[in-house]
């Protein structure tokens, strides 16, 4: 139904799609992955009439198919869930759901059949609530559930799905894919992006590959297993992926946690970290790592308990108070709470340290310069804003930041989400690298393969509590999972 | 060098020459020494308002109460030192509006740091408290007998520059320092940009907001001095549509309301692209009314090719990086 041939769309300094070959069927769920920068995005946005390409061909439903447009696009029946919502929050389900065309008697709008209409679509997704309810009350999968009743609205042929799982439970990502399959059922045709390859598997028919702006291969989804599609995707095989961590003699307790609850969450907490040991937390979205750590580090207030560092016990009631004890956290979301986007490299690099009264612009610059030689970031000077590097330098200049900052504690969260291969290979080094300096490390990420990589222990959260440990030798990924999901499977109801 | 044209204060520098190079062909008198003069006297007290507003508004702020806040400063300090001769009380008034000013401008902070209410609020109603007080202060009364030593300060010259301009230099110079040279200065633009990003490195940031709420009080205290000098009156009516001048001054100077972007340079071109506009008009002849159109035009398209330059800007900055990253050892 839709043939997209030889697609390539350039931006200054980057070809984003080289070559791109799809097809897609009517009544079929296609999978795209690929890693960061391979295209997906942009693929979709031309697909959505968004950008237009600057050579190829697509055709839909046997026409030519070449939008101006993103209108165009939802007039021809394609239509896009993003990965960020884009709903109105003050505005109820049922406007959201008919912005386009809102339904009108004499130019007012008419609120009965408003009503009537959103109320039929919110039931084909499945979704329990009012249409008179204001989208700022719904959860984060309510939303998504929205944005999808919103997207089959109109006579929609072809739906594409960016990221739709990143922020929801495996409750409601399963309940997702039920409606999913319902859509497919009725003949409506879905492109489905996702870094969960475990998803792909499960619900896609094919799957297409990209890597590098260029379509690799298009399969059949039977038979096709999760290695051989990072394979693909790769270019390389997973193994090379993650260095590994050497076993190091413990050193002595750095920060022990003891009793430590917060809001929201089951708790109490406790866990210690030593010298030179890198400890992973493991868990599900909304386990509550974030939080626990948040909360250590003084940045949200915790509801009670302890933290000591060499055996002595402090307190900690701002990120102030962590810092000057050489506690440092690098946050999940580097560009919204890490980094000064708008100020140069070396501002950054110097951020935590900055005291006294006047600023020292030379001794700035040459420390900048040489924690930038140590890190390798590429950049073109310390005087470049932080803005216009990459994800993966921009990574290592919150690093710079923290080393700068005289931590012996570093806290990190997600260290390499949206960063590409090569950059995340260097990130986990320099982390092992600081390890074997004898700093404490606590690392935090969805990313099981990475943890089992650097970490000496991983500490594995379900629903607020840390439900298990295990160390090294022990490492599995399908027990670290069963342990993570623990928490969801007793005494029924989440959240 | 494209880029340095189009990102610094050159632009409005450029605008600034082009205007006033203007004025000399068309406006009779306008390039005369006591002329000249007249700007500098006219442009003092924004330029001082403004000096202070520009760190408010680096940290994402506003303040609406510095022309009330200047009534009342007024008020106090002129009753404090009126029908006085001695120089101890004198100087003790000024320090007083000093004073006030600061306290005003720390409750401005505090409170909307406190319980998070938008500046733009919590200045809102300071401009009604400031000048409802500083009425019930002289019961509407307008304070005439302030010392002569006061007044001989706001017509003296000093090198043939007015002696009240000094003041404005001066501040506008410490203003540039504490903003581009110390640690401070360093903080306001980085909680302007990114609150949360300095929080979690470590710094009070509600501190750093409050301090630059505080700057601006005192601003607003040495302003109502230099008024009373000038003018050698203390109302509490003067001041008013200040704060919006002042506003003004430091938006056409390139900064943003949303913080982070800015500069005390910009700043003191924008309070005397205001000046030389408002004076350059009177001697040509065009009546207030057109006078206030054409102020209006101005800021607005002032702040129409700012956002144009800014768009520019981010474009030049993202296609800038090379291809072939360079380490920045070599760079450099």
């Amino acid at each position: 139904m839709m043939t997209v041939t030889g697609l390539v769309k350039r931006f200054p300094g980057v070809v984003a799609l080289d070559g791109v070959d799809l097809d897609i069927r009517a009544g079929e769920i296609h999978a795209l992955v690929g890693e960061n920068g391979a295209g997906k995005s942009t693929l979709v946005k031309a697909l959505a009439g968004i950008h237009a390409p600057d050579a190829g061909t697509m055709t839909f439903d046997g026409v030519p198919y070449t939008p101006a447009g993103a209108a165009d696009g939802l007039a021809a029946g394609i239509s896009v869930v993003h990965q960020e919502l884009a709903l109105l929050p003050y505005l109820t389900v049922a406007e959201n759901l008919f912005l386009r065309g809102l339904p009108r008697t004499a130019g007012v709008v008419d609120r009965k059949r408003l009503r009537a209409d959103a109320a039929r679509l919110l039931a084909e997704v499945g979704l329990d609530v009012a249409p008179d309810t204001p989208v700022e009350r719904l959860g984060i999968a309510q939303m998504q559930l929205v944005e999808i009743a919103k997207a089959i609205s109109t006579d929609c042929k072809l739906l594409i799905m960016d990221e739709p799982t990143a922020t929801l439970t495996s409750r409601e990502a399963g309940r997702l894919f039920g409606i999913l399959r319902g859509l497919r059922e009725r003949g409506v045709a879905i492109v489905y992006i996702s870094h969960h390859l475990q998803e792909v598997l499960e619900l896609a028919d094919r799957v297409t590959v990209l890597r590098n702006g260029r379509s690799i291969e298009t399969r059949e989804m039977a038979g096709v297993t999760a290695p051989d599609l990072v394979r693909l995707m790769v270019g390389r095989d997973l193994a090379q992926e993650y260095p590994v961590k050497p076993p190091t003699a413990p050193g002595e307790v750095a920060i022990a946690v003891r009793e430590l609850k917060v809001a929201g969450f089951e708790g109490p907490l406790s866990f210690s970290v030593r010298r030179g040991e890198v400890v992973g937390l493991a868990g599900l979205v909304g386990s509550g790592r974030t939080e626990a750590m948040r909360a250590i580090f003084g940045a949200d207030p915790a509801l009670s308990g302890n933290i000591e560092l060499y055996g002595e016990k402090v307190h900690i009631r701002h990120p102030k108070d962590a810092v000057r004890h050489g506690i440092s956290l690098l946050t999940e979301d580097r560009k919204s709470q890490g980094l000064v986007l708008d100020l140069p490299i070396s501002a950054n690099v110097t951020l935590a340290k900055l005291r006294g009264f006047l600023l020292r612009f030379g001794q700035e610059r040459s420390l900048s310069e040489d924690l930038g030689r140590r890190l390798h970031l590429r950049s073109a000077g310390v005087g470049q804003h932080v803005r216009t590097l990459s994800g993966g330098n921009q990574q290592k200049v919150v690093l710079a930041k923290w080393l700068n900052a005289g931590s012996d504690i570093l806290i990190v969260d997600e260290p390499t989400r949206g960063i590409d291969v090569g950059a995340k290979y260097e990130i986990h080094e320099l982390l092992l690298g600081l390890a074997a300096e004898g700093k404490a490390l606590i690392v935090v990420s969805s990313d099981l393969p990475e943890l089992m990589g650097v970490c000496d222990r991983i500490l594995v959260f379900s629903r607020g509590r840390i439900a298990g440990e295990v160390a090294r030798p022990d490492f599995d990924a399908e027990h670290i999972l069963t342990l993570a999901y623990s928490g969801y499977l007793k005494n029924g109801e989440t959240q | 060098m494209i880029k340095r044209l189009v990102l610094g204060e050159a632009g409005i520098g450029v605008a600034l020459v082009v205007l006033a190079g203007f004025f000399v062909i068309a406006a009779p008198n306008f390039a005369t020494e006591q002329n000249l003069r007249n700007i500098m006297t006219q442009i003092t007290l924004n330029t001082v308002l403004a000096v202070g507003m520009t760190f408010v508004i680096l940290v994402g702020g506003i303040d609406l109460s510095v022309g009330s806040a200047m009534a009342l400063c007024a008020v106090v300090s002129g009753t404090m030192m009126a029908g006085s001769h001695s120089a101890v009380t004198l100087l003790g008034a000024i320090l007083v509006s000093v004073l006030v000013g600061g306290v005003v401008g720390w409750i401005n902070g505090f409170v909307s740091e406190q319980w998070r209410v938008p500046s733009f609020i919590v200045t809102l109603a300071m401009l009604n408290v400031a000048r409802g007080a500083a009425e019930r202060y002289t019961d509407a009364a307008t304070i005439y007998n302030l010392p002569a030593a006061l007044n001989d300060f706001g017509t003296l010259t000093l090198l043939g520059v007015p002696a009240v301009f000094w003041v404005a230099l001066l501040l506008a110079g410490i203003g540039w320092f504490v903003l581009s040279r110390t640690v401070f200065g360093r903080l306001i633009y980085a909680t302007g940009n990114n609150e949360e990003a300095v929080r979690l490195s470590g710094h009070k940031t509600s501190r750093i907001k409050i301090a630059a709420f505080m700057i601006a009080g005192l601003t607003v205290g040495i302003a109502a001095v230099l008024y009373m000098a000038r003018l050698n009156i203390a109302s509490p009516i003067l001041g008013q549509g200040y704060e919006l001048n002042a506003i003004a001054a430091v938006v056409i100077g390139g900064a943003s309301l949303m913080g982070g972007r800015g500069s005390m340079a910009g700043t003191f071109l924008g309070a005397c692209l205001l000046g030389v506009l408002t004076n350059g008009l009177l001697l040509m002849g065009v009546s207030d009314f057109e006078r206030q159109i054409i102020t209006g035009l101005v800021i607005l398209v002032a702040v129409v090719l700012d956002a144009y330059r800014l768009r520019l800007a981010r474009k030049l900055a993202v296609t800038q990086p090379a291809k072939e990253p360079v380490p920045a050892t070599v760079a450099s």
